[in-house]
């Protein structure tokens, strides 16, 4: 009932027929074509500066950088930096690519890892990023099997790995790569985050860790 | 929401007078302009982003139908449901049924204007149902029963010691000046009703066609957990935010942030596609889109149409030298400053809302911030147009003008007279050249001296520079 009257008053306004062939050609072209419109030229790089923008956006946001040379430090990356905060515990996806490294360095500090979706109360998660946008210094992740979102939001502290090779210049690169994976039909959600969680409610004084993430680590793999 | 419209002119009064609200509003004059200015100054495209702004918006309105219609097969496609809201009681009435469909307790709830203006809180709880809000701003207000002030800012009008007596008798803890204490307590209250609550609801900021995917800007991450954690995901948003492509909300998302808090980027800008898939461990398992209309399908076609290119950013209203001195409650309604004054008229009628498109000096800070080039000042004069046809303004106001174009049409009477005026004038105020009182102007020099004119009118002026030979 709603749904015929907006749609009415709506071409009513227009003063158009739903059955506008040209119209309806307009809609489909804009939507099959997926043209970009302008891209800043601050992003388009060569590979290496793109890293370099990366890293100096995302700390400009507020993210914490670790470099790595090989996706096999991570484990022991992941225990020197929770043990400097005094934390013993690590949410991890279940996870493929994370499953096959070896984490006894984890144990060797008295963390424990855990597998499973977050919980109200967890201290710290270690996730996989889908890409690296340099323009905003922003991390692409998506839900999924192997990721569970709220590994993204509810932990105090958000360990994040990222491979070098997944850094792009801008988001319309993230949007491309996006596709590639999922075709047609989007993953549940995707979360581009761009440092860790912060409010100015109060007196429009910022205030970092609202509701989500306290603080973003970013393990970036230089591989 | 009540609506106070109509007593503008005193709540104005009030306002000015209220040293408090006076001093939290310089908070939003020394902040958002200039951070604004700063990341534009960071973005040399941006006058660009603009104007493709502007072009895109222009597209998608003339083919409004069109993408609505993508936007809902793609959703459906993807597991979701659509629901057309043609008026806020329509909205309410959905969003009730949606949750007493899972015999919903308690919700949780992500910043939204939108729900804002159909006034769903009040209409949930009188039907059983718990609102929760989750949005640092807007928890404070909701514990105030106190209203957003802003767009994005809600609490603007608050100060620190507000939140903290907020804070203190709600909480039953310690009382705190501290903002990172109170914040640290909001997030542990809160984390609790985030888990508890039966269904999360939150608004977008655009609706993509092509991936039936809404979005959320935000810089907490409480929409994140309140879409993520209830079973239940219901995205209340307006038609008017349809996008044609990822590309296309792109363009939008690179501007919006710097417009708004004048951030590079917001921490957290997410898409919803629809309920969780098959394998995720996480995330709703229902998901529901509420397109309201509530009066946005009338101004398709109308002269009113460019206000619905808004992407509430609201630069319009930080830049606004009446709403930094008067603040959002002034103007009675939901939608504050010189977007609310467009808006306003249309939802809730001429006859409510006619005092808001003349609070406006015409200034054009607002238009020539606005990310879409949305020309504020030509559609509140739109307004104003139709409340003088319609009879509405007060007799005075209106006799006033009448009178003005009666000489202002007849140069023969208007010369003399504008001459006689400005001598009587110049010679009322004495030597010093300012006047201290002037009948029928009180509203001028109650406040400050109406400088006097110099004793000729321009087109004297005119006429003699004219036979000097054009030269000064």
């Amino acid at each position: 009932m709603s749904r015929a009257e907006i749609l009415g008053n709506i071409r009513r306004g227009l003063s158009r027929s739903e059955a506008h062939t040209e119209r309806q050609q307009a809609v489909q072209n804009r939507l099959a074509c997926k043209l970009s419109n302008l891209i800043p030229q601050r992003a388009q790089l060569p590979a290496a500066e793109q890293v370099e923008l990366f890293k100096t956006m995302a700390t400009e946001a507020v993210a914490e950088l670790i470099e790595l040379d090989r996706f096999d430090q991570v484990p022991s990356a992941c225990a020197d930096w929770l043990s400097s905060q005094g934390i013993r515990e690590l949410i991890c996806a279940s996870n493929s690519e994370l499953r096959e490294l070896d984490w006894s360095p984890l144990a060797q500090q008295q963390i424990d890892k855990t597998e499973r979706v977050a919980q109200a109360g967890d201290i710290a998660s270690l996730t996989l990023s889908f890409a690296g946008i340099a323009e905003t210094g922003t991390l692409m992740l998506h839900s999924g099997e192997q990721s569970p979102t709220t590994l993204n939001f509810l932990p105090d502290n958000h360990l994040v790995v990222l491979h070098r090779s997944a850094i792009v210049g801008v988001y319309e690169e993230a949007w491309k790569k996006l596709r590639e994976k999922f075709g047609n039909t989007m993953p549940r959600t995707v979360n581009m985050i761009t440092g860790p969680s912060r409010s100015a409610d109060i007196e429009q004084k910022l205030q970092m860790g609202a509701h989500g993430p306290k603080k973003l680590v970013i393990l970036l793999i230089n591989d | 929401m009540q609506i106070n419209t109509p007593f503008f002119k005193q709540r104005a009064h009030d306002a000015l007078a209220d040293a408090n609200l006076q001093k939290a509003l310089g908070n939003l004059k020394a902040g958002f302009p200039e951070k604004r200015a700063i990341a534009v100054s960071r973005m040399p495209e941006f006058e660009q982003l603009r104007d493709q702004g502007r072009d895109l918006k222009n597209h998608i309105l003339e083919h409004l139908d069109l993408y609505l219609e993508e936007f809902e097969r793609k959703v459906i496609e993807n597991g979701g449901h659509v629901h057309w809201a043609r008026t806020a009681d329509d909205a309410n009435r959905i969003i009730l049924d949606i949750c007493q469909q899972v015999d919903a307790k308690t919700v949780t709830k992500g910043k939204s204007m939108v729900t804002e203006e159909i006034g769903l809180n009040d209409f949930l709880e009188a039907n059983g149902v718990q609102p929760v809000e989750t949005d640092l701003g807007e928890y404070i207000l909701q514990l105030r029963h106190d209203h957003p002030s802003h767009i994005i800012a809600p609490a603007i009008h608050l100060n620190l010691e507000d939140v903290s007596e907020a804070f203190h008798a709600n909480h039953h803890r310690p009382k705190s000046s501290d903002p990172a204490v109170l914040m640290q307590e909001a997030r542990e209250v809160l984390r609790e009703k985030f888990v508890a609550a039966d269904v999360g609801i939150t608004g977008a900021n655009f609706c993509v066609a092509e991936t039936g995917s809404t979005i959320i800007v935000t810089n907490e991450g409480n929409g994140d957990l309140t879409q993520t954690l209830p079973k239940t995901h219901v995205v209340v948003t307006s038609i008017e935010k349809v996008v044609p492509t990822l590309e296309d909300m792109t363009l939008f998302l690179r501007l919006l942030a710097r417009s708004a808090t004048g951030q590079e980027f917001s921490v957290y800008n997410t898409l919803s596609s629809g309920p969780r898939r098959e394998g995720d461990q996480d995330g709703p398992e229902n998901f529901h889109v509420v397109l309201v209309d509530n009066g946005r399908s009338e101004m398709v076609g109308s002269e009113f149409q460019d206000m619905l290119r808004c992407i509430r950013c609201s630069a319009c209203m930080n830049h606004c030298p009446v709403y930094g001195a008067v603040g959002g409650h002034s103007y009675g309604w939901v939608y504050p400053g010189p977007m609310g004054s467009v808006l306003t008229p249309q939802m809730i009628g001429i006859e409510k809302g006619g005092m808001l498109p003349n609070a406006s000096t015409f200034c054009g800070k607002c238009e020539s911030v606005c990310p879409v080039r949305i020309p504020l000042p030509k559609l509140m004069r739109h307004w104003r147009e139709d409340e003088f046809e319609k009879h509405l303004q007060p007799k005075a106001a209106r006799y006033g003008l009448a009178g003005w174009a009666f000489l202002a049409k007849r140069p023969a009477l208007y010369k003399p007279y504008t001459r006689m005026a400005s001598w009587m004038m110049k010679t009322w105020a004495g030597k010093n050249g300012r006047i201290k009182k002037l009948p029928l102007a009180g509203g001028w020099t109650d406040w400050r001296d109406m400088p006097a004119p110099q004793g000729k009118t321009f087109m004297q002026a005119w006429k003699e520079q004219q036979k000097a030979g054009g030269q000064q």
